[in-house]
């Protein structure tokens, strides 16, 4: 137990030794967890969610589009500010601006037509950022909601309402092709409207219910985020330090694979096979050592984050122990994996980051698994961080119980078996002198 | 007692060791000299216990060395050629570290370290960082971390490589020390000299092979001289060493430069009738000495080939 306990403990003061070490495995994955966390939504709540920026050019001037630019100004996902057509051009090729909406001379005219008629359909023209094409569908869905209610509200309570219905009754009149009956029914039906606008007008300020406000969409959404309780929001730090962490620990996985591949040119290697040591404690503490680094470094993460950012373990504590303390093994076991498989020094790095980017991206640390494609997220479940950061996601944030933690720590189990049979069926124990 | 008995491993269709053996019992230093890649540190591996040979087998104290944690590797120290230390570390932490890899603790590893830091003179360094050692210091300290265990058997593969002379003296002071405690030590080397100032027997090894495996005075019977004279002329323009070979006791003689080297069996019956011929014919000199033929000549008339260049 005495060389053991000596291999771990010289292991974790070359650790701590090595303040770049120390720097890379535990602040530069704050900070990026930091970012992350604040850009992906942060504390609900804590933050100021960022607004699409959206540029109007009004080329109408009319009560329609003033009444489109002011709905849409009122959104709280939008920033709306007025351009011209140059301008907004050259703000979207920029990428300075989302999207601009180009509300054409006469829109307000040939909407009511339209509307009452079945006139030609004036085309309001989106100016877009193709790199957000799905900021453009949230835009439609707004100004079509925009449109519809201050077209409505025009046609029911302003002048330029009153005129298109004029305009519509007389266009009724003549047509030669409508039977009688139904011309009648739409004469009356203006007529109406016709009425009901000029009541408005000399009411004003009555006019703020029914269709004197506009038709508006017939209902409304009340979203709920389904967390680990009610009242408690999400907190986008909880994904970010797992997703940081796992990546940074499996860069240390990699650093003690590369050491290891050192060690075994070294004379020290010489050293340890000289004395009376088995090859399951020279392999054993190497990868004991690597995990109580993993693990503390994932601990320091997730306590700076809770005192930090709020993140709460808000589901098994016991649960999230034992996702950190799998990983941790599979970590070091993986870490074990390269210094067996690995030539050379140079090759073997390359490779293991390409390897360690791979499994970083597919287990869903940098974006979370629900954006993938169905097909990529079932693919991912053959790469252990997925499982990770499943299990890590569950205990925080989802606030899981205890049987939610055991599905991923078998998995992470199992891939420490995996990695670490084919370290100890693949390890060079002999070098040429 | 070390006893190493047709020693052979192969890596691939290289054959590194090829059938070495050797002996050495207490208070005695063995040289084992060969060029680079003459199969010395695979050698000294399989004695360490490293990893095992293909065939053959090392016997410590009559005791077959088998498998990594075999407690008769306890019996030996390894001092490998490659500075085994961990230089972000002081020297005090890799003396403790090292020391536990034998299960030293407590009492018996502070009294093992004090001992070995007292030996190579380092124990005013103990706290400082290895890597603020110069390269002799760390060289005195890698020595020291192999006889924490207090090994009977140590081996030294090239301990000296580039150390300046101050400290290689101060190793070979150490070396000495260690003998006169009853020490056994097989040390490895290509420098020549070093092996002629601490070895008692000294094997040559070549292709992996031993050649040659004797005292220095028994290698030098094995050359066709015994000692070279050296004479340097006043005018060598036109000279002819041709001349000389039909002298008694003359084995070999050339020229080169100025200078005659002229190979002797015996240099007191040689020595009067070369000079004597050499005035006689009206060759004038300037300086006379005598040399023993050193390993260096040894290796080359074993092999063919010069140590350095081998």
């Amino acid at each position: 137990m005495i060389p053991f306990l000596a291999l771990v403990r010289k292991d974790l003061r070359l650790f701590f030794n090595d303040r770049r070490a120390v720097v890379v495995g535990l602040v530069v994955p704050i900070a990026l967890a930091s970012f992350f966390g604040y850009i992906f939504g942060g504390q609900r709540g804590k933050t100021e969610t960022s607004r699409m920026q959206v540029l109007a050019i009004d080329q109408d001037r009319s009560a329609i589009s003033r009444g489109i630019i002011a709905q849409l100004g009122d959104d709280k996902n939008l920033d709306v500010k007025p351009s011209t057509m140059d301008d907004a051009r050259e703000l979207v090729r920029k990428g300075k601006a989302t999207v601009a909406i180009v509300v054409p001379k006469d829109f307000g005219i040939e909407a009511g037509h339209a509307l009452f008629a079945g006139g030609k359909k004036p085309e309001i023209s989106l100016l877009y950022d193709p790199s957000h094409s799905i900021e453009l569908g949230m835009v439609q869905g707004i100004l079509s909601g925009a449109v519809m209610q201050a077209v409505s509200k025009e046609m029911f309570s302003g002048p330029s309402g009153r005129q298109a219905t004029k305009e519509a009754r007389a266009q009724i009149e003549k047509d030669s092709q409508m039977r009688p009956a139904e011309k009648k029914t739409l004469s009356d039906l203006l007529s109406s409207v016709e009425k009901w606008n000029e009541q408005q007008a000399q009411q004003p300020a009555a006019g703020q219910n029914g269709a004197a406000g506009g038709l508006t969409i017939p209902f409304q959404t009340h979203e709920e985020a389904i967390t680990s309780g009610p009242d408690i929001e999400y907190n986008g730090y909880a994904h970010a330090f797992a997703g940081m962490g796992i990546q940074f620990i499996l860069f240390m996985g990699l650093d003690v694979g590369v050491r290891m591949l050192l060690l075994r040119q070294s004379g020290l290697w010489q050293r340890l096979r000289a004395a009376p040591l088995s090859r399951s404690m020279l392999l054993g503490s190497r990868a004991a050592s690597a995990a109580l680094i993993a693990g503390f470094i994932l601990c320091v993460l997730f306590i700076f984050a809770r005192l930090v950012f709020g993140v709460h373990i808000r589901g098994s504590f016991l649960g999230f122990l034992g996702v950190c303390a799998a990983f941790s093994l599979m970590t070091a076991a993986f870490g074990l994996m390269i210094a067996a498989l690995g030539k050379t020094v140079e090759a073997t790095r390359g490779y293991a980051v390409m390897a360690t980017l791979l499994m970083v991206m597919l287990g869903g640390a940098w974006v979370p698994t629900m954006f993938f494609p169905q097909w990529m997220q079932k693919i991912t479940v053959v790469v252990p961080t997925r499982w990770a950061m499943d299990g890590l996601d569950g205990m925080t944030w989802r606030g899981l119980g205890l049987s939610a933690a055991l599905v991923p720590m078998a998995m992470l189990l199992l891939f420490t078996l995996i990695f670490g049979a084919v370290a100890v069926m693949s390890f060079q124990w002999e070098t040429p002198a | 007692m070390l006893e190493v008995k047709a020693l052979k491993k192969s890596y691939g269709k290289v054959v590194a060791v090829d059938g070495v053996s050797l002996q050495a019992g207490s208070s005695e230093t063995i040289g084992l000299l060969g060029p680079n890649g003459a199969g010395k540190t695979t050698t000294v591996s399989m004695i360490a216990g490293l990893f095992p040979p293909d065939s053959g087998e090392v016997l410590i104290d009559g005791s077959p060395l088998c498998g990594d944690t075999d407690p008769v590797k306890r019996k030996i120290g390894l001092v490998p050629q490659n500075i085994a230390l961990y230089d972000e570390l002081t020297a005090l932490d890799n003396l403790n570290f090292l020391g536990a890899l034998y299960n030293l603790h407590g009492a018996a590893l502070k009294r093992a370290i004090g001992e070995a830091l007292d030996l190579v003179g380092l124990t005013d360094r103990a706290k400082d960082k290895v890597g603020t050692f110069s390269g002799g210091m760390k060289r005195r300290l890698n020595l020291a971390t192999a006889l924490l265990h207090d090994p009977q058997i140590l081996l030294l593969d090239e301990p000296t490589v580039g150390v300046d002379p101050q400290s290689r003296n101060a190793i070979f002071d150490n070396l000495e020390t260690l003998k006169k405690r009853g020490k056994t030590l097989l040390y490895t080397t290509h420098y020549m000299e070093e092996a002629e100032r601490l070895c008692d027997r000294i094997i040559i090894i070549d292709h992996g092979k031993v050649i040659a495996n004797d005292t220095l005075h028994g290698l030098h019977r094995m050359l066709p001289v015994t000692n070279v004279l050296a004479i340097e002329l006043e005018k060598p323009d036109g000279f002819n060493a041709e001349g000389l070979l039909g002298l008694p006791e003359v084995v070999s003689a050339e020229v080169h430069e100025a200078v005659i080297r002229v190979g002797l069996h015996d240099l007191t019956a040689g020595a009067p009738a070369i000079l004597r011929w050499l005035a006689e014919n009206g060759h004038g000199y300037q300086h006379v000495t005598s040399e023993r033929p050193d390993l260096e000549t040894v290796f080359l008339t074993l092999t063919g080939r010069s140590l350095r260049d081998a």
